[in-house]
């Protein structure tokens, strides 16, 4: 078992795109790290060279304490599953499997056991027969977790392994995914695009935007206190609102008519400032900063409403409880706690406070 | 999903499909049935009448053991034509796919032999190496081999080996080339991650993922060297020395055209057209069989 330590990795390639621009960060051993952000921010990039299979222009990626910048993918002691699965098509499921080990010189019968043992475990025993295009998605799935879990590595590489998957079928290979690399207890590091597998799954969760990191940390200091308004935006759904305010001399933010109190600190008044509000912090009829919108649209979602109306001059989505309101047209009393507010420069997209 | 499409006038249909149908009746089933009903007539020295004769033509032919002498030579041709230019295409095809400096330059040059005509490229080969005029005979001369197609029945069977293999490299080399970029990188990947070094990779993941296009190659190929080379074969030996060279098509031609035996060359074109068949129908049921690994 060994983790992961990545210092200052960088990719730039030919014709000088910097995909990935001096990355840093430690997946301890046996932590489930995701990877998110937006397509094109370089964490593909990022996971491919922790395989080997992209080189490193610069920096260093260690595996456990091992530099691993000009070893061979295959000496590396990592497996990894990809976003279409790559199981080898003129192959049956026993041997996709097997293939791992057979290439290793694996005693013929220790492949079985361990072909067997991995199938059982992911339910797949009767399907060893079959050819991967008889298989359904969820299966191929099933397939090749089973190739990554029987070689047992150092570290599980997942290239946005479920997004080719119903939305229903995501949702189970997401929790099954998790609790296999639970039961293995083997290093995980996990690209996605999708922030709800971003915070479900992870132990650690970076996010990545433009070759760069954003913020490392877990889920819910990332949901809690977002380091920059890209963060703030990209993790959450429905995102967070931000609206434009003023400092004002006694510490609060004044948005259009109403004033927002803030925690302490030691922001200068005067300043305009990006108030954040997380449509579901927001709560109607509440006490602390108490502020009116006008509703103009409602969207139904079942077990909540999206209310959409204008704050300050931009737009404000409030999420409540189904039913608490019916038409579009009147105004509503909300409120928001001083603890749930988040303030950015504008200048810089930095969390202010 | 169903991609039929209904036409209402069933007239419709047959009309479109008519020029095609008219260019494989005048072209094809025309002069096919032509060879196959001369196959069973003799036409008398001066071509002024025929006679129905009906198996003679072929059993004339099995008696004869020039026939197997050409059939023997067809077979040491083909198959080392099919190999050479089925190994080397892909040998070049592995090479160009890697992503290399100038890549398309190397690609396109690769393909240009295919638009030379099998006569022109037979002529060029002819000339390299004419035993007193080619650059190549003179080059082999000088390191003292004892180069002379023209009377060594061996060499002129290499020469004609090696033209038509050359010819033959790029159309292999296209298809290889098209097979390899249809393979996943995400599978090349996942296997070097699963420890399988290059050669390996090759042999257990790549190669069988192209044995659809390999055998297709195969079959074109073999329909290639029995068919298409009788024009390299003319301008490079004229099918000798001492008959040499002659393959089953040169003879047909030979034996007809050269010879005045309509009848025999009518005889042979249908065994030709026989074993086509049969290797089509092999392929169909092979590729039906294969080409969803």
């Amino acid at each position: 078992m060994a983790g992961v330590t990545l210092k200052a990795v960088r990719k730039t390639y030919q014709g000088g795109v910097d995909a990935v621009k001096g990355v840093s960060f430690d997946v301890p051993d046996g932590a489930f790290c995701v990877l998110v952000g937006p397509s094109g921010c370089g964490k593909s990039t990022l996971l491919r060279m922790v395989a080997g299979l992209e080189r490193i222009t610069s920096g260093d990626i260690a595996i456990g304490q091992r530099v691993v910048n000009e070893i061979e993918p295959a000496d590396r002691d990592i497996a990894m599953v990809f976003q279409n699965y790559a199981l080898y098509p003129h192959m049956n499921v026993y041997d996709n499997i097997a293939y791992g080990l057979k290439n290793r010189k694996t005693p013929k019968d220790e492949i079985d056991r361990r072909v067997r043992d991995a199938a059982k475990i992911l339910a797949i025993e009767p399907l060893l027969d079959r050819k991967p295009r008889q298989l359904s998605g969820g299966q191929r799935q099933r397939v090749a977790m089973g190739r990554a879990i029987v070689r047992k590595p150092q570290v599980f590489l997942f290239d946005e392994p479920l997004s080719n998957l119903d939305a229903k079928l995501r949702v189970q290979m997401r929790v099954e995914i998790k609790k296999l690399q639970k039961t293995f207890g083997v290093t995980a590091i996990y690209v996605t695009h999708d922030q709800v597998e971003a915070m479900t799954m992870s132990d650690i969760l970076v996010v990545m935007n433009a070759g760069e990191v954003e913020q490392i940390g877990t889920p819910t200091e990332i949901y809690r206190h977002p380091a920059t308004r890209f963060v703030a935006t990209f993790i959450g759904s429905p995102p967070m609102n931000l609206v434009p305010g003023t400092m004002q001399a006694d510490g609060s933010v004044k948005v259009g008519a109403a004033h927002f109190h803030l925690p302490p600190h030691d922001f200068l008044p005067g300043r305009s400032v990006e108030l954040g509000l997380r449509p579901e912090d927001i709560v109607i009829g509440g006490a602390d900063n108490a502020f009116d919108m006008k509703i103009e649209f409602i969207e139904e979602l079942g077990a909540t409403q999206l209310v959409y109306g204008l704050l300050g001059g931009a737009q404000l989505i409030v999420q409540v409880p189904s039913g608490s309101i019916g038409n579009a047209g009147g105004t509503l009393s909300l409120g928001i706690a001083a603890d749930r507010l988040h303030v950015f420069d504008p200048a810089t997209g930095r969390r202010a406070v | 999903m169903d991609k039929r499409t209904v036409f209402n006038n069933r007239w419709l249909p047959l009309l479109l499909l008519l020029p095609q149908l008219a260019i494989t009746l005048v072209f094809f089933y025309w002069p096919a049935s032509q060879a196959v009903w001369s196959s069973f007539r003799i036409e008398d020295a001066f071509g002024t009448s025929t006679e129905f004769v009906g198996l003679e033509n072929y059993q004339v032919l099995f008696a004869n053991p020039a026939y197997y002498k050409a059939m023997g030579t067809t077979l040491i041709f083909s198959t080392a034509v099919t190999v050479f230019s089925l190994s080397i295409a892909l040998l070049l095809a592995v090479m160009a796919d890697r992503e290399i400096k100038g890549a398309g330059v190397y690609r396109t040059l690769l393909i240009w032999p295919y638009a030379v005509a099998p006569a022109i490229a037979g002529v060029l080969w002819y000339f390299m190496f004419q035993p007193s005029l080619g650059m190549v005979a003179r080059g082999l001369r000088g390191i003292g081999y004892d180069w002379n197609p023209l009377l060594n029945g061996n060499q002129a069977m290499v020469l004609v080996i090696v033209a038509a293999t050359w010819k033959q490299i790029s159309y292999n080399f296209l298809f290889f080339l098209a097979g390899l970029q249809a393979i996943p990188k995400s599978l090349i990947e996942s296997a070097a991650i699963d420890g399988a070094r290059p050669a390996r990779r090759f042999w257990t993941i790549v190669f069988p993922l192209l044995s659809p296009t390999a055998f297709f190659l195969l079959v074109v190929n073999v329909v290639y060297v029995f068919f298409d080379t009788f024009g390299i074969i003319d301008a490079v030996t004229g099918g000798g020395p001492a008959k040499a060279t002659t393959t089953l098509v040169y003879k047909v031609f030979a034996d007809g055209r050269l010879g005045g035996d309509l009848g025999g060359s009518a005889a042979q074109s249908v065994i030709l057209m026989i074993i086509v068949i049969a290797l089509t129908a092999v392929q169909f049921r092979y590729v039906e069989r294969r080409v969803n690994y």
